[in-house]
């Protein structure tokens, strides 16, 4: 490890195999980057990459789940940050961040908010609070000291005339700049800002610009930042890390990534006009059926790519599309959201990256022979997405009425399963199995988890299923010696007589 | 507006009397029936009917006299001013922060003379001196010493809550924890009060600290609840626990303060003995009156002085944004539990005082309610804002203080009505009137603790109230 770290000594930030995970939703997944020391590196990626989440574990306000974050300092000390609380990352690491959604001190004024951001600088030279109570001499000095400070990063956000005004008062751009200068007050080796050009007018945003490249140029401060902003992306940044899904897609300079295919097909999908088109076309067809509008558009995308492209390569990709399984409703309508967003996201994306994009969507992809992520199968790319173990399951029931649900369960059936072994119980209602002489509540628990819901699934035991069953409920001979299959039995025989409750949903 | 109301005030005038008459008709029709007469039993079981005219007078005369004095005066008064204040608002706002820089001054002298303020006065009045000095005890001790305890509590609880942001409802338990400890350790141990102040304080505070601890993650609401539940441990520990605190009868018998080492007590050695002054109880009154004085004005003093270091801004800070705060590299639980810890420190201080005063400490002494009045007091007087609380507690104090002086109402509603028993309905009715009429307290606006041109006060829109 310390071989690896005098090989990149100029990344002031490593991240390494980073992963976090929110119960079942992977945010990040095996991320790896590096910001280099007094550069400006923006992490990019369309909404719900798991930039912010980046951002939080980075700034020790999530724990991750895996991996290592290394933070080198300018005097070579080594920081793992994965493993520090927040407040010390700031205070020792020297990594300082803004928010998303600004947070100022509001009832503070201005300058107040840069006083609290030398917090503890000023904590030491007052002797934790003890001297400075009792007037010594070098708090006053230290808290005047503080003031000048402030004054020199309001003059940078040119905010002078109106320190003493509370913060919650200033216009937003204002804002925006005095959340950087209080990060700054921190005198940190590594500024993370999170979309510090959201809700920037061109002008603010172009100050801003100028602000950024002024605190790296002067300051010597590196710059991890997330921003939606392309104009501020492609203008300031010297690298830039591209994120989809939780996967880094992209890595480069601002003109290699701009052309990177990967990134285009993540932000872009189809180009917008045409997915525009497949939709009024749905529209027009009248097709009212979600499914039947996702077949449609997604079969006239690959047409398109085929008529445009007719090499082999390309058609075999994306013959994955049309070629579904049969899915439950659900993720069909899931994709077309999905789709929409594609569309509203593109129809966002800025200037700079459009022209480029229409140009080489379609051509990019074939040629260079990425078969990971054609364009064209991105409309199709959420049906592939669709819950795997949900098909099977679904083939096996007769009528699901919670696909999601059922494919969780599916998922849950045990090892060492019977082979008549149900997701979900039939209308999603099981029988009551402890009616069965010898079955208690646990055991059917058990069998539950093992899926078996029905009498008439017992019912239809052979012998290894007998033995496999009382392999799970560790119990031998049990269920031969009280007649399990035949109480069973009797029982199935028993509800089907009457009109079906279950399949109604109605209770015994 | 203006010009109509120039041009002719008769007209005004003839309206108000008019509104007058009408809404003294209108309370007569109401009232008649209801007010006007009265059934009662008689001693033979009879029912009478009691005429009660002069109530009935009183009624309508509030009413009539009420209506008319709204309409020819207050309105035309807030119209006016709302104009003045609207035309000349800079001019206004300059004449009022001077009279505001200057107040806390005048008050300060004003505590300061307030004993012999009240001696003089009395002492002419009566014409002797000894009666002014005997005459003084009521309001030395019920008013100026009961006021400004509460107002220290409030100023210590006022760093938790104004400051930190930080909902503490089981305050009162600090108070307990000192006024315990200077009541046992002083008659276990003989330890004297000077010694006993200061340990009083810091046992508050490692309570803060041990109250802090567990309360760390929580925040609003239920931030809210444990501190209530830990105030009433308190409390429920110093009935059960017979051994140490003999329960519910309470620990007598708590020696006095010395100024000193000069006891005030009667005969040679004592104060007024070696001054060559007539043997009074006061004297110690007076002492007590400027010791609370003095612990008052300490909390006050480091209040003001921990807002301009670097904690009392983190306190802020907390109460603004604690995420921010961390953001920034601030350890948000030494933040908080250092705020917990002070202002325990000076319930604690005032709790010793209290048991020095009182001489008898029991549970009773720290009830609930006792948490709730020293909210109240913050809430009323603008969270953070010394002066603003500083008033609030001699408003809701004084105030209920005043209402056992208040003899006359016995002639209005009868000679069993005791004008203490509403002590609390006019509580909490002097509470929403404030709440209505200032939302962030009598001081809502909030002084910053730097300036780089000029001091402007923050308007209370910006501030906010702390979640946890």
């Amino acid at each position: 490890m310390v071989s690896e770290v005098q090989k990149n000594n100029n990344a002031i930030l490593r991240v390494e195999r980073l992963s976090m995970k929110f119960g079942g939703l992977i945010a990040i997944n095996d991320l790896n980057f590096e910001a280099k020391r007094g550069a400006i590196t923006a992490l990019i990626g369309p909404n719900g990459a798991g930039k912010t989440t980046v951002f939080n574990c980075i700034t020790g306000f999530y724990k991750p789940t895996e991996g290592m974050l290394t933070m080198t300092r300018q005097n070579g000390e080594e920081y793992l940050l994965e493993r520090m609380a927040d407040f010390v990352i700031t205070k020792k690491a020297k990594v300082a961040r803004t928010f998303q959604n600004i947070r100022l001190f509001s009832g503070l004024t201005v300058l107040e908010n840069l006083l609290v951001a030398q917090h503890n600088p000023l904590m030491l030279s007052s002797g934790y609070t003890i001297l400075g109570l009792l007037g010594f001499p070098t708090y006053k000095k230290a808290a005047a000291d503080a003031i000048e400070k402030a004054r020199f990063w309001l003059e940078k956000i040119n905010l002078v005339d109106r320190a003493d005004d509370p913060a919650g008062d200033l216009p937003y751009g204002a804002q925006r700049r005095l959340e950087i200068a209080r990060a700054m007050c921190t005198e940190p080796e590594l500024l993370c800002l999170d979309e510090p050009a959201a809700g920037l007018n061109a002008r603010e945003s172009a100050e801003l610009n100028k602000l950024l490249l002024d605190i790296r140029d002067e300051t010597g401060t590196s710059i991890l930042l997330i921003e939606h902003d392309m104009s501020v992306v492609m203008e300031i940044s010297d690298h830039v890390v591209v994120l989809e899904y939780g996967t880094k897609i992209s890595d480069g300079t601002p003109d290699s990534v701009k052309n990177d295919p990967k990134v285009i097909a993540a932000y872009l999908g189809v180009e917008d006009e045409e997915i525009v088109e497949m939709l009024e076309q749905a529209e027009a067809a009248g097709v009212d059926d979600l499914t039947a509008a996702v077949d449609l558009m997604s079969s006239e995308a690959i047409h398109e790519l085929e008529e445009t492209h007719p090499d082999a390569a390309a058609v075999s990709l994306v013959t994955t599309g049309p070629a579904r399984p049969a899915k439950p409703a659900a993720a069909k309508k899931q994709s077309v959201a999905k789709l929409a967003r594609t569309t509203a996201s593109t129809a966002t994306g800025t200037s700079e990256a459009k022209p480029a994009a229409k140009k080489t969507p379609v051509k990019a992809a074939p040629a260079k022979a990425e078969p990971a992520k054609p364009v064209a199968t991105r409309p199709a790319a959420p049906k592939k997405a669709a819950p795997a173990a949900a098909a099977p399951a679904a083939a096996k029931k007769p009528a699901p009425k919670a696909p999601a649900k059922a494919a969780a369960s599916a998922s849950q059936i045990k090892a060492g399963a019977t082979a008549n072994a149900l997701a979900a119980p039939r209308g999603g209602k099981a029988d009551r199995l402890i009616d069965i002489k010898g079955i208690g509540p646990v055991n059917e628990r058990k069998l539950n988890e093992h899926g078996i819901f029905h009498f008439d699934q017992i019912a239809s035991w052979k012998k290894a299923d007998v033995i496999a069953a009382e392999a799970y409920l560790a119990f031998d001979g049990r269920i031969a010696r009280e007649d399990w299959i035949g109480q069973a039995k009797a029982m199935a025989k028993a509800s089907q007589k009457k009109p079906a409750p279950k399949k109604s949903g109605g209770a015994e | 507006m203006a010009d109509v109301q120039t041009s002719n005030p008769e007209s005004n005038f003839a309206k108000a009397v008019k509104e007058g008459l009408v809404a003294a008709a209108l309370a007569l029709g109401l009232f008649l029936l209801i007010v006007g007469f009265r059934t009662d039993q008689n001693i033979r079981n009879e029912l009478v009917l009691n005429q009660r005219w002069g109530l009935l007078a009183i009624f309508v005369l509030v009413a009539g006299i009420g209506r008319f004095l709204l309409t020819a005066y207050v309105t035309p008064w807030n119209a006016a001013r709302a104009l003045s204040k609207r035309t000349v608002a800079a001019k206004e706002a300059k004449e009022q922060s001077a009279f505001r820089k200057s107040f806390p001054k005048i008050g300060l002298a004003l505590l300061f003379v307030y004993p012999f303020l009240v001696i003089g006065t009395l002492a002419l009045y009566n014409g002797s001196m000894m009666g002014g000095l005997q005459g003084s005890l009521k309001y030395v001790d019920n008013f100026g010493i009961q006021i400004l305890i509460y107002v220290m509590l409030a100023w210590g609880l006022n760093i938790v809550i104004g400051l930190a942001g930080l909902l503490d409802l089981g305050y009162v338990a600090f108070y307990a924890v000192g006024a315990y400890s200077y009541a046992l350790l002083s008659s276990h141990f003989g330890l004297s009060f000077w010694l006993l102040l200061p340990m009083a304080g810091i046992f508050a505070a490692l309570w803060g600290i041990v109250l802090g601890f567990p309360v760390l993650r929580l925040r609003g609401d239920y931030l809210a609840i444990v501190t209530l539940a830990f105030g009433e441990i308190i409390r429920l520990v110093l009935i059960n626990w017979t051994v140490v605190t003999k329960g519910t009868f309470g620990i007598s018998g708590i020696a006095k303060a010395t100024l000193f080492g000069i006891p005030f007590t009667p005969g040679p050695g004592g104060f007024a003995n070696l001054l060559g002054l007539p043997n009074s109880g006061v004297y110690y009154k007076i002492f007590l009156y400027y010791l609370i004085l003095l612990l008052a004005l300490l909390t006050a003093w480091v209040t003001i002085r921990l807002r301009r270091m670097p904690i009392g801004r983190a306190w802020e800070a907390l109460r603004e944004d604690e995420i921010a705060c961390r953001s920034l590299g601030i350890n948000t639980t030494t933040t908080k539990l250092t705020a917990f810890a002070t202002g325990a420190m000076f319930g604690g201080f005032a709790g010793s005082f209290f048991a020095a005063r009182q001489g008898f400490v029991s549970p009773e002494s720290f009830v609930f309610l006792e948490s709730a009045i020293i909210l109240a007091i913050v809430v009323l007087g603008g969270m953070g804002s010394l002066v603003g609380i500083a008033i609030a507690a001699a408003v809701m104090i004084g105030g209920t203080e005043l209402l056992r002086e208040l003899e006359f109402l016995k002639h209005i509603f009868g000679n069993d009505f005791t004008p203490e028993l509403y002590r609390m309905l006019l509580f909490g009715l002097a509470m929403i009137v404030v709440m209505v009429w200032k939302p962030r307290g009598f001081v809502g606006n909030r002084e910053p603790s730097a300036f780089l041109h000029k001091r402007k006060l923050v308007s209370s829109e910006f501030t906010k109230e702390g979640h946890g």
